[in-house]
């Protein structure tokens, strides 16, 4: 039970004493009988003690266990696939692409693998990349956000925390900085191999990667309503490590110059080296087949992005998505975990509180 | 060079005045001396300007700075400013460039607007007129126009624009009254005289003509001390030579009184007056928070360098593969690359600094600031500690010593006036052995005869007669009291013949009061000091004259006084009255053995006794006596000293009147005060100039010493018979003896009975006990730690006969001893202003005499009994207030800065903040600031009723307890691993997945963002579980201040803000919040951040409660009774208490 003992001080608040003497001149100079200035406001004088403590631990333990036992069994409903195309194995198909590195011809491999598992609804393709530090400072500041934001004058004059990636030939750089210029080009195209051997591509989706106010307003296009991209853009050089320009980014001007979705995806940097980013969704079917069935599955790859250099790996991960995101068993086993220590910690200061607490009190009050 | 100057020089040698440059020389009337004297040198003196102000328009901006920037606090906060500004570092020089900007700026502000004030002022004062006689004639000049030597004339009611030599007054005796209300607070009028030679210079055009010059010392800070001389030219070659002392020197801010006008000479200006020198500012006093704080900022700082140390040097050891230091999506700009190895280092290492500064927060500063300021209304604001009958309340001249108020370990204080009412009624005196006792009311009539008296003994005879007579004279004559006129014509006579109070008795001392109040009912009144001459109304109503030829001053050395008076009848008297010590010895005749046992039974009462004595003078004695005095009193230096040896040689073959025996009442409560205090764990050590019979007696009735208290002396009579080496050597024995047996009962389980001791000191002992000795002692150690062994094991010590100076000294001792108590005095007079300000606390009493101690305090009460709740209930308060304050502000800082640490770890060791810009700026200003200053302003932890009721519960926080390194350790701990929770919890959550039902990924400062809002939340929760008193401010703040956090964080990431050349938290709070596993993670963060603090409290509290704890469990315990068992409970719980 939480003792409280609200209003309990408003009785001795107004102690007598105030009541005649004095003059005029008196009175003013002697304080205003509040009961904020007597440090006598009411006030609710809560203590922490085994028996005040007792109730919420039992508490958190009964109402975390469960939570955590659901978020744990959702987590293990997720299913996911991870696939590493890095090619540092001479065994691995991309191995002769990791090898060599010219940005002239573009290198292609080809990766089979099978699902045990179909894949229920919406299935969620990512790419991931192990040991790239996209959350260094040097890196994570030099970008020009009222570049993306479609400022004409920073399109001209990008932001000095764009060196060394602000000029190329003394034109701007457009979308300037190490960022964009690290851009991740590999092309992951998915296939589905019939049980007869045929191979059938599944439609990949590249809408609705990137978050809905970093897309519609936070990167924009310079320019305004002029559609032409290229005229826009005129002034300025490609990133250094591109192989085209960002208003050839893709064909549909929804999707082109800065707000391509690939490329707000790519700008928001990663919080830790090891880290995955969405590339693209694979939308369930209409009918009941499961989007992903059981089955063989090819990856096909446009390998462009050197990682070697500096022990990078690179991932494909199929997967799919519950209200609690991703497969992470991590929140699950957290919570069971808590709930059962509050649970422990209940029942010894249950027993704390039977053993000392009263002999406490009653001694106390006896003295 | 003719001979006068040649007399002069000869003169000046013999009295070895051989610096000379440390005095002065003023012309009269800016006129030079008679040609031929003494080579004329024009002294430069500087003009009556004073200027209290810091500042000038001009140099404000500078010096203000500079001011501020000498803390040192400030100081690192300007480098780290600095260092942003220079190098390129993770945070933008705003994160610490806006607090230290609002903080000085602040800062600047008050101080600005403080020296406006003070400008105003001065203004006011310097350009107040004041009229200057030139040419014979009185000019108007603004004050700050006036220069050394020109003469003033001062009106009725104006204040003295300068320190001045008083020449003549409209007065015809050359005296005139002056109240130093503004100086000391002082009421009293005093008396000032003119130089006899100048005093009949009584008009503008008179005081024209006059020609002298007056040399004295250089202006010196003491405003009772001025040694001068006057030389007169008149037409004779010689001039006249007259002494000036400080009866002659008119203050600056000191107000004339009844007294039509007055001319007097400047002599010191400006900023060399006496109360411009007093304006100096009182050392500063720091208080053991303060010290344990800048302790533990000293630990931080020590963190924050080998923070930065090994992440520069992991980080140089990890990048020293190039494709590490330098991949090829991440590559440095060219200048970059041609950096020295070392340069880059170094600036890697600031930016680590500056990355980690907040550790150290700029806000610590100015909360505490804030805190102590604001705190310290309450004392202003304490009803309890308000005095109806002098209609004020507490004062706070420091707020800097607040928390000091809940540390004190050993009380030193006053007897009279502190302990005692200082409310002096005369009670008996005792003529040879007869007692008389005044009636207690005078019922206004003077009756013919002895009726106004009780006579206890037989009457005496003709002789007794005679004698008794003499010594109502004597105590009549031998005083410095002041008649209040009133303010018609006769209205002085007529009021004291009527025996009616229309005027009274005005004195710098209260027994002087008592005694011609007690005269006065016995049937002699005096009426006035006239023309140099005493009237006096004998009991037969008969006017007597005396003439008052020389007054020996009072001082605490000498302990008595003296006046030399001559009848009507052109008899001499030397009358004396002083303590009894100081008299006896100079006794030749007289019932000594009588008066000596009636003043021991007297003193025993805890009566103050005085003796007095006289003696008859022929003229030849009288005439030497003068010039003895003369002689004495021309010397420019040492004129004390020269002054003491003279009295010494006056003041001798007494013959023994009787004593007189004063009355003062303790200060109401004044025993319970000290019960309490000493129930608290302080020691109470009482310190006077009393005797030790009245001194002990008092101590007895304050309950200092109880019946069964152990008195242990270390007193002159005692040390006469045995060394004081023996003494001491047998005091110590038995004390340790005590001691030893005390510990052993205790394992026995049988320290009930031990033995409470009490030490008597007085004076002259204690300063044998602290001279240094050259003979080291057997067994080592000194006098003096003998001495503090022997204190430390009395419960009660009572020093008496002390001198002021005394007073300090032992303050000072006990402050120097090894375990560095905290000491607090408390004193009323101006006799324990020394003591006041060499404690750790001073406090003063607003008491009768004068408000000298007051002035001097850190904090001043109107009574003793005050005392208590000072201690008991707002020390108590504003320690835990503070310390809690202290360690929170370190912990919340631990938590956030810690997590950044982690951080860099995982970021290539890249200086990368983990969290957005605004947040590390606000973090400390406004997302947790407001409900920590709210707590260290509301918090109790128990009920102040039950603080005061149960004073032991002070000795829970005693020796800084609160603050001690076990408890800095465990909130830092604390701290840390809250910050690896919320570090590693946001690590696992991010750890490689999404956590959004969209699929779509978060960046690094959505990651700093959770780790961020589980900080705010969990150091604002743990501050709520700490909080024992929610009072709906505490609610309002603390929920207020969470809100806010949303709030503001929904909004700076709701916009894209067009002023900042970043976006980089658009939308990242609010996608944070859509996505479920979020809210959960924050939920189970702030949980487990908060469970080991929860668990440790409550096992503490059950396993091993200290009092407090109990207490509060029982209070919680009754009152959830009282809510059961509403009816029958009441009446049983009020009786429990």
């Amino acid at each position: 039970i939480m003792a409280s003992s609200y209003g309990a001080k408003e009785e001795d608040g107004h102690h007598p004493g105030s009541a005649g003497l004095g003059g005029a001149a008196i009175r003013t100079k002697k304080p205003d009988n509040t009961a904020f200035k007597q440090q006598r406001l009411p006030a609710w004088q809560p203590i922490l003690t085994a028996g005040t403590v007792l109730p919420a631990f039992f508490i958190i333990g009964l109402i975390f266990i469960p939570i955590g036992i659901g978020l744990y069994v959702t987590s293990n409903n997720i299913k996911e696939f991870e696939l590493d195309y890095t090619g540092t194995d001479m065994s691995s198909p991309c191995f002769n692409c990791s090898q060599s590195w010219n940005s002239t011809n573009t290198c292609k491999c080809e990766l089979f693998f099978s699902l045990d598992q179909p894949f229920e609804s919406n299935v969620f393709m990512y790419y991931g990349l192990s040991n790239f530090y996209q959350n260094h400072r040097r890196y994570v500041k030099s970008r020009d956000d009222s570049q993306l934001n479609g400022d004409e004058r920073s399109l001209k004059e990008p932001s000095k925390e764009c060196e060394p990636y602000r000029t190329n030939e003394n034109k701007p750089i457009a979308p300037c900085g190490a960022i964009a210029n690290s851009m991740f080009n590999d092309t992951l195209d998915l296939f589905y191999i019939d049980p007869n051997g045929k191979k059938r591509p599944i439609s990949l989706t590249k809408k609705g990667i990137a978050w809905w106010t970093d897309k519609h307003v936070k990167f924009r296009n310079p320019g305004g309503s002029n559609s032409n991209l290229t005229t826009v853009f005129k002034d300025t050089a490609k990133p250094v490590n591109w192989h085209k320009p960002v208003y050839e980014l893709d064909v549909d001007i929804e999707n082109n110059g800065f707000i391509n979705e690939d490329f707000i995806v790519w700008m928001r940097t990663a919080a830790l080296p090891t880290f995955r980013k969405l590339y693209r969704i694979i939308q369930k079917n209409n009918d009941m087949t499961p989007t992903l069935p059981r089955g063989n599955y090819s990856l096909a790859v446009t390998y462009n992005y050197p990682v070697r250099s500096f022990e990078g790996r690179k991932r494909m991960i199929l997967s799919t998505i519950s209200w609690m995101g991703g497969k992470n068993p991590f929140l699950g086993i957290a919570y069971i975990t808590v709930g059962s220590i509050c649970f422990f910690l209940g029942v010894v200061l249950l027993f704390i509180h039977h053993k000392y607490g009263n002999r406490n009190n009653s001694s106390d009050i006896a003295s | 060079m003719d001979l006068s100057s040649i007399r002069k020089l000869i003169t000046r040698y013999c009295t070895g005045e051989e610096s000379w440059v440390d005095s002065r020389t003023v012309y009269i009337g800016q006129k030079e001396p008679p040609p031929g004297t003494e080579a004329y040198i024009p002294q430069r003196f500087p003009d009556n300007r004073i200027v209290s102000s810091k500042y000038t328009f001009w140099n404000f901006i500078p010096k203000n700075l500079f001011e501020q920037f000498r803390r040192i606090a400030n100081f690192y906060f300007l480098i780290i400013f600095l260092v942003q500004l220079i190098i390129d570092t993770p945070t933008s020089p705003t994160t610490s460039g806006l607090p230290l900007f609002f903080v000085i700026t602040v800062t600047a502000i008050k101080q600005g607007y403080e020296d406006w004030i003070r400008h105003k002022a001065d203004n006011a004062i310097n350009q107040c007129p004041v009229h200057i006689i030139q040419h014979g004639k009185v000019v108007r000049k603004q004050s700050q126009k006036l220069r050394v030597g020109d003469i003033v004339q001062v009106k009725e009611n104006e204040t003295f624009p300068c320190d001045l030599i008083l020449l003549s007054t409209s007065r015809e005796d050359g005296t005139c009254f002056v109240t130093t209300a503004s100086l000391d607070g002082e009421s009293s009028h005093k008396t000032y005289y003119a130089v006899q030679d100048t005093k009949a210079f009584n008009t503008a055009e008179e005081v024209d003509t006059l020609h002298a010059t007056i040399e004295c010392e250089q202006p010196q800070p003491d405003l009772y001390k001025f040694v001068g001389r006057i030389n007169i030219y008149l037409d004779r070659d010689e001039p006249i030579v007259r002494p000036l002392g400080s009866e002659n020197l008119l203050l600056r801010g000191a107000t004339l009184k009844n007294t039509e006008y007055i001319h007097a000479v400047a002599i010191y200006t400006g900023m060399e007056t006496k109360m411009a020198l007093n304006y100096q500012s009182k050392s500063q006093k720091r208080s053991a928070v303060e010290k344990s704080m800048n302790a533990y900022l000293i630990v931080y700082l020590c963190i924050l360098i080998s923070k930065a140390l090994i992440n520069t040097v992991l980080k140089y050891a990890w990048q020293a593969n190039p494709n590490r230091d330098e991949p090829w999506y991440n590559q440095k700009t060219e200048t970059e690359r041609q950096r020295h190895v070392l340069i880059r280092a170094f600036t890697d290492f600031l930016a680590f600094m500056v990355l980690f500064n907040y550790i150290i927060p700029v806000s610590m500063y100015v909360t505490v600031e804030m805190q102590k300021f604001l705190g310290s209304y309450f004392i202003l604001w304490d009803d309890d500690m308000f005095d109806e009958e002098l209609g004020e309340g507490p004062l706070v001249n420091t707020s800097d010593l607040n928390e000091e108020l809940g540390q004190v370990e050993y009380v030193f204080t006053d007897k009279t006036g502190t302990l005692t009412e200082n409310n002096m009624e005369l009670r008996e005196c005792c003529v040879d052995g007869h007692v008389y006792v005044p009636h207690a009311i005078c019922n206004g009539q003077i009756l013919p005869g002895a009726t106004g008296m009780d006579m206890i003994d037989s009457s005496p005879g003709v002789d007794g007669k005679e004698r008794e007579e003499l010594f109502f004279r004597a105590l009549c004559l031998c005083h410095t009291v002041q008649v209040k006129e009133e303010e018609t014509v006769d209205g002085i006579k007529r009021g004291i013949h009527q025996g009616k109070s229309t005027s009274f008795y005005i004195s710098s001392s209260p027994d002087e009061v008592a005694l011609v109040e007690g005269m006065k009912r016995l049937g002699f009144t005096y009426l006035r000091l006239k023309d140099s001459h005493m009237e006096i109304l004998n009991r037969e109503d008969e006017m007597e004259r005396f003439e008052l030829l020389e007054v020996l001053n009072f001082d605490s050395v000498r302990r008595r006084m003296s006046v030399i008076v001559r009848s009507s009848s052109g008899d001499y008297y030397l009358f004396c009255k002083g303590a009894d010590s100081s008299v006896f010895p100079r006794v030749v005749s007289g019932k000594v053995e009588q008066v000596r046992a009636r003043v021991e039974h007297n003193a025993v009462e805890g009566l103050r006794t005085l003796c007095v004595a006289y003696k008859k003078l022929t003229h030849e004695e009288y005439e030497e006596t003068c010039h003895l005095l003369n002689r004495a009193k021309l010397a420019l230096q040492d004129r004390d000293k020269k002054l003491a040896e003279a009295y010494d040689v006056i003041e001798k073959d007494f013959i023994l009147l009787g004593a007189t025996a004063v009355e003062d009442r303790l200060q109401d409560k004044a025993a319970d005060t000290i019960e309490s205090l000493h129930k608290a764990g302080m020691k109470v050590w009482v310190l006077t100039g009393d005797k030790m019979e009245t001194a002990a007696a008092t101590c007895y009735a304050s309950k200092l010493f109880h019946r069964n208290t152990q008195i242990l002396e270390l007193t002159t009579k005692r040390t006469e018979e045995q060394s004081l080496h023996d003494v001491l050597f047998d005091l110590s024995r038995t004390v340790l003896r005590q001691h030893g047996s005390m510990t052993r009962d205790t394992f026995s389980g049988l320290s009930g009975d031990y033995q409470d001791y009490g030490l008597i000191i007085d004076g002259a002992t204690l300063s044998a006990v602290l001279k240094p000795t050259q003979e080291v002692t057997s067994n080592g150690g000194n006098y003096k730690e003998i001495f503090l062994e022997i204190c430390r094991n009395c419960s009660a010590v009572l020093c008496c006969r002390m001198a002021p100076l005394q007073k300090a000294q032992i303050v000072k001792m006990i402050k120097a001893s090894k375990e560095r108590p905290i000491t607090l005095a408390i004193g009323d007079g101006a006799n324990d202003v020394s003591m006041i300000l060499e404690a750790h606390v001073g406090i003063g009493i607003m008491g009768k005499e004068g408000r000298q101690a007051a002035r001097n305090s850190d904090y001043a009460i109107t009574k003793f009994k005050h005392l208590k709740k000072m201690l008991l209930v707002h020390g108590h308060y504003y320690y835990i207030r503070i310390a809690e304050l202290v360690q929170y502000f370190f912990y919340k800082n631990v938590c956030f800065i810690f997590p950044q640490f982690l951080y860099q770890f995982f970021c290539g060791f890249s200086q990368q903040p983990l969290y957005d810009t605004a947040y590390l700026t606000l973090y400390n200003i406004s997302f947790t600031s407001l409900p920590i200053l709210l707590y260290s302003l509301m918090e109790q932890h128990i009920n102040m009723d039950i603080l005061k009721r149960d004073p032991t519960l002070y000795r829970d926080i005693a020796k800084n307890s609160l603050l001690r390194w076990p408890t800095f350790i465990y909130w830092t701990f604390l701290g840390v691993f809250d910050a690896v929770v919320f570090f590693f919890g946001a690590f696992f959550l991010f750890d490689n997945t999404t956590f959004t039902s969209n699929g779509q990924m978060f960046g690094n400062w959505t990651f700093g963002t959770l780790v961020f809002t589980v900080l705010v939340f969990t150091v604002t929760l743990k501050l709520a579980l700490d909080t024992h008193y929610w009072t709906w401010i505490n609610h309002f703040v603390i929920w207020g201040s969470l809100l806010f956090y949303v709030i503001f964080s929904l909004l700076w990431g709701g916009i894209i803000w067009p002023f900042l050349n970043y976006q980089r938290m658009y939308y990242v709070f609010m996608q944070m919040l859509s996505s479920g596993p979020a809210w959960l993670s924050i939920i189970l963060l702030i949980i487990v951040s908060l469970l080991p603090d929860v668990v440790k409290k409550v096992l503490c509290r059950a396993l091993w409660p200290t009092t407090t704890e109990r207490i509060q469990t029982k209070r919680q315990c009754l009152t959830a009774e009282q809510s059961t068992i509403f009816m029958l409970s009441q009446t049983s719980s009020s009786v429990s208490f």
